[in-house]
């Protein structure tokens, strides 16, 4: 354990920085598509519970996607300036 | 038919064998690729990082084809204001796809004002002067700004000359969304009293984010240039929507963001928390419809071109692997562009019903 702190240390440059940006871009998108993921799900049992509000439940679902999505391309955007600004030194 | 679907199905699988076992033997040569391969870096490079950038970002010429030498582009009106020197207005031919400077300025190519004109001094000193160019993305509102005005004002006369008359024509193309706008979006959220004084902010801001958005998808000129990318145009939208839930805040809404009715005294007095987070709620709202609009256009661009630029980077490896992912690759970028029309439509509609919802609460009566 103490080997592999001395190695990080000793490699420790932006090049880190740069790979933690895209961990972070794939941690975002893994929440965005486990939220979606609930969204479509309850949208699928309500229509199945009741046929005839498909056209209200399809705009709200699109609605909720909208805005998980938004939360998710934040990250993704704060990932992105990370890329941009870091020089690999 | 049956026959014939199954000799299409053989003859792709012959041909996918013959990709692979293509690649495999061609694998086996690494001296004359290498040859290949530096005799193409001497020529031009495939960078894919910089054939994106260039596609997305703002310029002050318009790009619309390069055939090796040949460029061919249309350039823009270049206008600055130098503390020095004055106003200059020239075209930017004059740059000569930046490889030039003229009358002291030229184009960074590197640096923190890369892609912009900067002002050299003969001492080597460089600033940014005043810039109020037409760059691309200006002259791409522009003309949608032309063709959003050409559509309305067409239809608007239609409906005011004739008002009994059924429509026919692009009133037709067009009445549906509108009532759409009125009718699943404006009504539901602003009450049925008061929702005609915002139509218009609405009607405006929903057509303007879908047509730039379906022109950003569009691969050439009019279209083609990524203007609800660009974060400065969200931004200003986003602003617009701000100020209008400013200015219609009636005493309700400022009651209920400073003294909200129903939340314990603990919480407002001596540290006002829950003020503080209904201001900051304030200033996020149109923060995030901003960085909303801005990322889905930006990542639906991106992912087209990195699409495309799949097959010019196999195409450098070698020529056959290239056009056999070109297969692929091109289906992708066709289910992809699909989906970015669909997200268009999206966009748009997330953007003009949050706009009215903040609208519908500024000016909500207090409920007893």
């Amino acid at each position: 354990m103490s080997t592999l702190l001395i190695i990080l240390q000793a490699v420790a440059n932006n090049a880190i920085g740069i790979m933690g940006a895209g961990i972070g871009a794939g941690l975002a998108v893994i929440g965005a598509g486990i939220g979606i993921g609930r969204i479509g799900a309850s949208a699928m049992d309500a229509i199945a519970r009741q046929p005839e509000a498909v056209g209200d439940i399809r705009s709200n679902m699109i609605v909720i996607a909208a805005l998980v999505e938004g939360a998710a391309f934040f990250a993704i955007v704060v990932c992105f300036l990370v890329i941009i600004f870091l020089k690999p030194a | 038919m049956n026959g014939m679907r199954r000799i299409y199905k053989h003859l792709f699988l012959v041909f996918l064998v013959f990709c692979i076992a293509q690649k495999l033997i061609s694998a086996n040569e690494p001296v004359i690729n290498k040859n290949e391969q530096s005799s193409h870096q001497t020529e031009e490079k495939f960078n894919p990082g910089e054939f994106i950038f260039d596609h997305i970002n703002d310029s002050y010429s318009w790009h619309i084809l390069s055939f090796k030498n040949f460029e061919l582009a249309i350039p823009l009106p270049v206008i600055l204001y130098s503390k020095h020197t004055g106003w200059h207005i020239f075209m930017s031919s004059k740059f000569h796809h930046g490889h030039s400077s003229y009358q002291g300025f030229e184009i960074a190519k590197d640096g923190q004002n890369k892609g912009k004109v900067i002002e050299i001094f003969e001492n080597g000193s460089t600033i940014v002067p005043f810039d109020i160019s037409i760059t691309k993305n200006v002259f791409a509102l522009l003309i949608s700004l032309a063709l959003l005005l050409w559509i309305f004002l067409s239809i608007a006369k239609k409906y005011k000359q004739n008002p009994q008359k059924a429509p026919s024509g692009l009133q037709s193309l067009l009445e549906p969304l509108i009532l759409f706008v009125r009718d699943d979006i404006a009504r539901p959220s602003l009450g049925d009293h008061k929702y005609e004084k915002y139509m218009p902010y609405l009607l405006t801001v929903f057509f303007f984010i879908w047509f730039n958005n379906m022109l950003g998808i569009f691969p050439t000129f009019p279209g083609g240039a990524n203007l609800t990318g660009n974060i400065a145009i969200t931004m200003t939208l986003a602003l617009c929507t701000f100020i209008i839930t400013l200015i219609n805040g009636n005493k309700n809404y400022w009651v209920h963001i400073v003294n909200a009715p129903g939340v314990p005294w603990w919480l407002k007095i001596p540290i006002p928390l829950i003020p503080i987070i209904e201001i900051m709620g304030l200033f996020i709202k149109p923060f995030v419809l901003m960085v909303r609009l801005f990322a889905n256009m930006l990542a639906g661009h991106i992912i087209a071109l990195g699409f495309f630029s799949l097959i010019f980077i196999f195409g450098a490896m070698n020529a056959l692997l290239g056009s056999s992912v070109s297969i692929f690759s091109v289906a992708f970028a066709i289910f992809m562009t699909m989906l970015e029309l669909l997200v268009a439509f999206i966009q748009a509609y997330v953007f003009t019903l949050l706009s009215a919802i903040y609208f519908g609460m500024a000016t909500e009566e207090a409920h007893h």
